[in-house]
């Protein structure tokens, strides 16, 4: 599936990506309590809300790296959380980004890039590698192919695990606060290449700390707390308008912490 | 777009022309590591010569001398335990690779989550918990005596090849906890990136954890080894003519004990290097992790 040139959500089509009601709770407490949620395709949507409320733990259902509790999730036509449904196959047509990078440090920016196409896509080397190297060149990498993971800046890191993430062409893209770990001169490389994945049409949930940022770049915006969706709605209005009273406490203590 | 190099102030930098403090500092520097060179060896040398002369000056030294120190004794027995020493060599050399790989094994069975191989695990957890219970030396009288016994087709006879087999299932089990550990110690969030990517559990193990892993237990992997060479000499309970043996035949013959020195300074000779390689291995992956290396 090559990305269009569309930009936008594309509200009319069939959601890409729709959740419902879903709940998830460790040692019997709940931490997701019957989040509802539907991505159409091209649709941008961030997730916010404070420390704990669930926005990590959504992401990782979305990838079946965790079990739900109750409720369901498709990917397109698919109920991804279906018993029978084969989580590798699922987690290939999904990129997952996480906070902490996450690369593997014991390969070169390359083979990390390279190892998910070749060894679960079944790419040939050379396919995968011409790949990887037309995004490092595209993304202002292409000189760190060959360089170690713990010669890089965070910066850099970020933007490879991006670009490892994205390499296979997934339909889907989940952002799990891919800035937080950074200084505040090298979010902006990262915020960058985001910028550039919305632009090609790339469909994204993010869920981030980066009011700001949340801003600018979603179509739509989430706001979680304590596990429930409490209210969602057009980027714009959401940060001049929420409906929601918490959603307004939640965002005036953002920016009062920040004003400090 | 291009990695941001904020390293060149704005405007031309001045060339470094060392300064007086710097020369005087550096001159003072070496001179104090010059101080300290001859603290080391002037030490070291009243070190040896307290303990040489409180050793000779006990009653029993020229008699323990004669027995262990005896040059003539030594340079008589030295041939043939050291072509004994050549069988210890051969055993280690044949057990290494084998523990390795059993080790290896054993360790990913005790990993395996699938409800299928449930009893590949539990024979995993069971090998380890007995061999690593088994003294050696008795392992070594259970399967060189044991074994021959059944009267099994095709169970070599040979006493080396029994005793290198009981070493092997000894150091297995250990071999086996070491890289078990090594496993545990990477990050969960290595193995979610990789399952993130698409990549199955046993392509997730193969490619990102196994590799980490590995490399994180070479120091201590390296370390049973040394004591493998060592324990080489356990198999002499079963009569081969490895080194041990041959110094127990010389010293039975004279009632001396010095082909059992000739003897030690073998296994030393063999495993001092090793012992050195693990501290330079081990050193090297304390400055890499000094260094803010990817020690994630
Ligand atoms: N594996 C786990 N075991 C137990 N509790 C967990 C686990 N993962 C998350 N939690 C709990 O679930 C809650 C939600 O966590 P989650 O990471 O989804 O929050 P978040 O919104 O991403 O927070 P942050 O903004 O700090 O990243 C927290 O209270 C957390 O302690
Ligand atoms: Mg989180």
């Amino acid at each position: 599936m090559k990305p269009s040139k569309q930009t936008g959500p594309d509200t009319g089509a069939e959601p890409l990506l729709r959740i419902e009601g879903v709940w998830k709770n460790y040692h019997g407490h709940h931490v997701l309590r019957g989040v509802d949620l539907e991505v159409a395709p091209h649709e941008v949507v961030c997730l916010i809300g404070a420390s704990g409320s669930g926005k990590s733990t959504l992401l990782r259902c979305v990838n079946l790296l965790e079990t739900v509790d109750d409720g369901a999730i498709w990917l397109g036509r698919d109920e991804i959380t279906d018993v029978g449904t084969d989580p590798d196959e699922v987690r290939r047509r999904i990129g997952m980004v996480f906070q902490s990078y996450n690369l593997f440090p014991h390969m070169s920016v390359l083979d990390n890039i390279t190892l998910a196409p070749v060894r679960a896509h079944r790419w040939t080397r050379r396919d995968a590698e011409a790949r990887a190297r037309e995004l490092l060149d595209r993304f202002g990498l292409a000189d760190k192919a060959h360089a170690y993971p713990d010669r890089l800046s965070g910066g850099q890191q970020q933007r490879v695990a991006i670009i490892r993430a994205m390499a296979c062409e997934p339909s889907l893209l989940l952002l799990d606060e891919v800035t937080s770990a950074l200084d505040p001169e090298l979010v902006t490389e990262v915020m960058g290449i985001i910028r550039e994945l919305k632009d090609s049409g790339m469909t994204m949930v993010l869920a981030t700390h980066e009011m700001g940022f949340a801003r600018d770049i979603a179509d739509t915006v989430c706001f979680l707390q304590d596990g429930v969706l409490l209210e969602r709605g057009p980027a714009e209005q959401m940060f001049t308008e929420p409906r929601e009273p918490r959603t307004r406490a939640f965002l005036q203590r953002v920016l009062e912490s920040r004003r400090l | 777009m291009t990695a941001p190099d904020h390293d060149a102030p704005p405007g031309a930098a001045p060339a470094w022309v060392k300064s007086a403090r710097q020369l005087d500092r550096e001159r003072r520097q070496r001179r104090q590591s010059v101080r300290s060179g001859s603290i080391a060896t002037a030490s070291t040398i009243l070190f040896v010569v307290v303990v040489a002369v409180a050793l000779t000056a006990t009653p029993g030294w020229s008699r323990v001398k004669e027995t262990f120190f005896d040059w003539d004794e030594f340079a008589t027995a030295f041939p043939d335990v050291l072509s004994g020493f050549w069988l210890n060599v051969q055993i280690f050399l044949l057990a290494e690779p084998v523990i390795l790989v059993l080790g290896l094994l054993v360790a990913l069975a005790r990993g395996l989550r699938n409800p299928l191989f449930f009893p590949l695990r539990a024979l995993a957890t069971l090998y380890t918990d007995v061999f690593r219970g088994i003294p050696t030396i008795l392992l070594v009288y259970l399967v060189g005596f044991g074994l021959p016994a059944l009267r099994l087709e095709g169970v070599p006879s040979s006493p080396a090849v029994l005793g290198g087999f009981a070493l092997v299932l000894s150091y297995s089990a250990y071999v086996a906890e070491v890289f078990r550990s090594g496993i545990d110690s990477i990050h969960p969030s290595q193995r979610a990136a990789a399952r993130s990517l698409g990549l199955s559990q046993a392509q997730s193990l193969r490619f990102v954890v196994l590799p980490q892993a590995v490399r994180r237990v070479v120091p201590p992997l390296l370390n049973d080894f040394a004591s493998l060479q060592k324990d080489t000499a356990l198999v002499a309970v079963l009569g081969p003519l490895e080194a041990l043996r041959q110094a127990q035949i010389h010293s039975a013959e004279t009632f001396n004990y010095t082909p059992y020195l000739a003897a030690a300074v073998l296994f030393i000779a063999l495993t001092v290097p090793m012992a050195r390689f693990t501290d330079h291995l081990a050193a090297r992956a304390e400055r890499r992790r000094a260094s803010g290396g990817g020690g994630k």
